[in-house]
């Protein structure tokens, strides 16, 4: 815990590991790259010998992590999310439970994972995460298909919250109205991209 | 045209923005009109997975920054170390720097002189030599000849040079990267393409600690290219990876190839790389191209007395400077590094071709 205490003093003063975690858990939901730092630091090495003692790769350990990472970021967004024990402890069940499943899907390893024991119990929103996922995709894939500048004229407007003005700077339209009518018919083509995909799924 | 009103009236209901008259006709034509209620049930869905994916996306891109990062610190990537094996570690890390300081005993200048120029560089070692060219006098008269046939097509008159170097486009709409210490010497600064056409350039912003330069290409008859078919490496290069330069160690673009012979640079520097590969004074600022099209490094130096070893900076410095002045700088918002390659199923000889027409003389005076 040495590292945090380098690292996390608020009003100069050292905040215990209880505050310490819920100052990161709020970093993290806020894609804070310090935050997301300090959770690597703690808890990589971990995850990565599990990984490798258990049949696996340095890439699959990164790639479980990162998928961990992100099933902790979806639920710290929840205002109903409450993290009953340490980050450290959540990580480890939740690559644990991923991992497993994983090797179960490449058929390297037999075992019921309804029977198996969580430190703390992370099935449920592992199972979340997953629909979540194909969702992320759905769209990652309608974006992919609607072409520019739709793409990133969408992705200015709706993902970094620019206005109007600054779309029209950035593309080049002549006003802010035009930009505006841009958007809309690219929305209308990404809604319709998205929602057939779904029909098929 | 009309659903897109409509699709705006949504929005505007959705997002809070309509006065109370509005308002309450709204949610009247919606109760009466089940296709208006179907459309803000549905749009209100379609927004939130908009949303869902935008920050999911954020929070991916922050995760992959910080992965890179401890890739490059080595936290990432290597088995946990035990007894023996740490030693051995220990050992083969710090054989590098002793090596490279047995080498600093003495230098032969394979530089004729006249063409060397003194840098004050962070190395502190005398055999460390950057590769800009000081052009010498008749030099000049002869490519004052040469070129002579482009400046009377493109226009522009051809600048008085002192100075040759090499730089490559990072950004298509004329943003490119070259070293600190190429432009430290200049105090015009004007960028060559192939056909001898020049552009005028400033420099927007220089880092000697990692021996980097931004440059901008302010002249209006530059016009920008479509795309960049290269991308930058984010990733650390691995030792043994073959790659290829671009450079202009003459008036006229040189080829060369090589491989990756140590991941640091000159006294163990950690944001260089050691490169076995024939480079000369004018190749400075030139890319390191690997075999998928990624861009790996930026020629920055030679060390003056052995032989082909060659120094560059390591690509991602190029990713941490522009994030870096992101943050603090709006004019630096507009540059969209490449992040696709499509040079990775070419044969070597087209993805040169391919290349050639982003990697840039940077000349000045």
């Amino acid at each position: 815990m040495g590292y945090y205490f380098r690292h996390l003093r608020i009003n100069n003063r050292i905040v215990d590991i209880l505050e310490q975690e819920q100052i990161l858990l709020k970093g993290l939901a806020g894609s804070d790259k310090n935050s997301i730092e300090l959770i690597y630091r703690d808890n990589y090495s971990s995850i990565q010998s599990f990984v490798l003692n258990n049949n696996g790769s340095v890439d699959d350990a990164r790639d479980i992590f990162q998928e961990a990472m992100i099933v902790l970021f979806e639920n710290v967004g929840k205002d109903t999310f409450k993290l009953n024990c340490q980050i450290k402890t959540y990580l480890y069940s939740v690559c644990r439970r991923l991992w497993l499943k994983r090797l179960q899907q490449l058929g390297k390893y037999n075992f019921n994972l309804e029977n198996l024991v969580d430190i703390v119990p992370v099935d449920a929103e592992i199972e979340d995460h997953e629909k979540r996922n194909d969702d992320f995709n759905l769209m990652e894939n309608a974006m992919s298909k609607i072409g520019e500048p739709c793409k990133s004229l969408l992705d200015a407007y709706y993902l970094q919250k620019k206005n109007m003005q600054e779309l029209a700077l950035e593309f080049g339209y002549t006003n802010a109205d035009n930009a505006k009518t841009q958007k809309y018919k690219c929305l209308l083509r990404l809604k319709k991209i998205f929602f057939a995909q779904y029909k098929y799924t | 045209m009309d659903d897109i009103l409509l699709l705006e009236e949504v929005e505007r209901y959705l997002r809070g923005e309509m006065s109370n008259e509005e308002r309450i006709l709204f949610e009247t034509n919606r109760k009466n009109n089940a296709e208006l209620d179907q459309l803000v049930v549905e749009h209100t869905y379609f927004l939130q997975g908009l949303e869902t994916f935008g920050s999911i996306k954020t929070f991916k891109n922050s995760l992959t920054e910080v992965e890179a990062q401890l890739i490059s610190e080595g936290i990432i990537g290597l088995s946990p170390l035990s007894g023996k094996a740490k030693i051995v570690y220990l050992w083969k890390k710090h054989k590098r720097n002793i090596a490279v300081a047995a080498s600093i005993a003495g230098f032969i200048s394979i530089l004729a002189s006249g063409l060397i120029v003194s840098f004050t560089s962070k190395m502190g070692n005398e055999n460390y030599r950057v590769l800009v060219d000081q052009i010498n006098k008749t030099n000049r008269e002869v490519n004052k000849l040469k070129s002579i046939d482009a400046i009377e097509k493109s226009g522009t008159t051809k600048p008085e040079v002192d100075f040759r170097a090499t730089g490559f486009l990072i950004d298509r709409k004329g943003y490119l990267i070259t070293n600190a210490h190429v432009i430290s010497r200049m105090k015009n600064i004007y960028i060559e393409n192939r056909k001898g056409e020049f552009f005028k350039a400033e420099a927007l912003y220089s880092d000697k600690e990692v021996d980097l330069a931004i440059l901008k290409i302010t002249d209006t008859a530059f016009k920008a290219v479509s795309s960049l078919p290269y991308s930058i490496k984010k990733e650390n290069a691995e030792l043994g990876e073959q790659f290829f330069t671009l450079g202009f160690p003459r008036n006229e673009i040189v080829y060369g190839e090589g491989y990756l012979s140590a991941e640091s640079g000159s006294d163990g520097d950690s944001s260089a790389y050691q490169l076995n590969v024939s480079a000369n004074p004018g190749n400075s600022g030139g890319p390191v191209i690997n075999g998928k099209g990624e861009i790996i490094g930026i020629i920055t130096a030679k060390d003056s007395k052995a032989d082909g070893v060659v120094y560059a900076a390591k690509s991602r410095n190029i990713i941490t400077l522009l994030d870096k002045l992101k943050k603090s700088d709006n004019q630096f918002q507009v540059i969209k590094i490449p992040n696709k390659t499509e040079l990775k199923k070419l044969d070597r000889v087209h993805q040169v071709k391919k290349m050639e027409e982003y990697v840039f003389m940077v000349v000045g005076n």
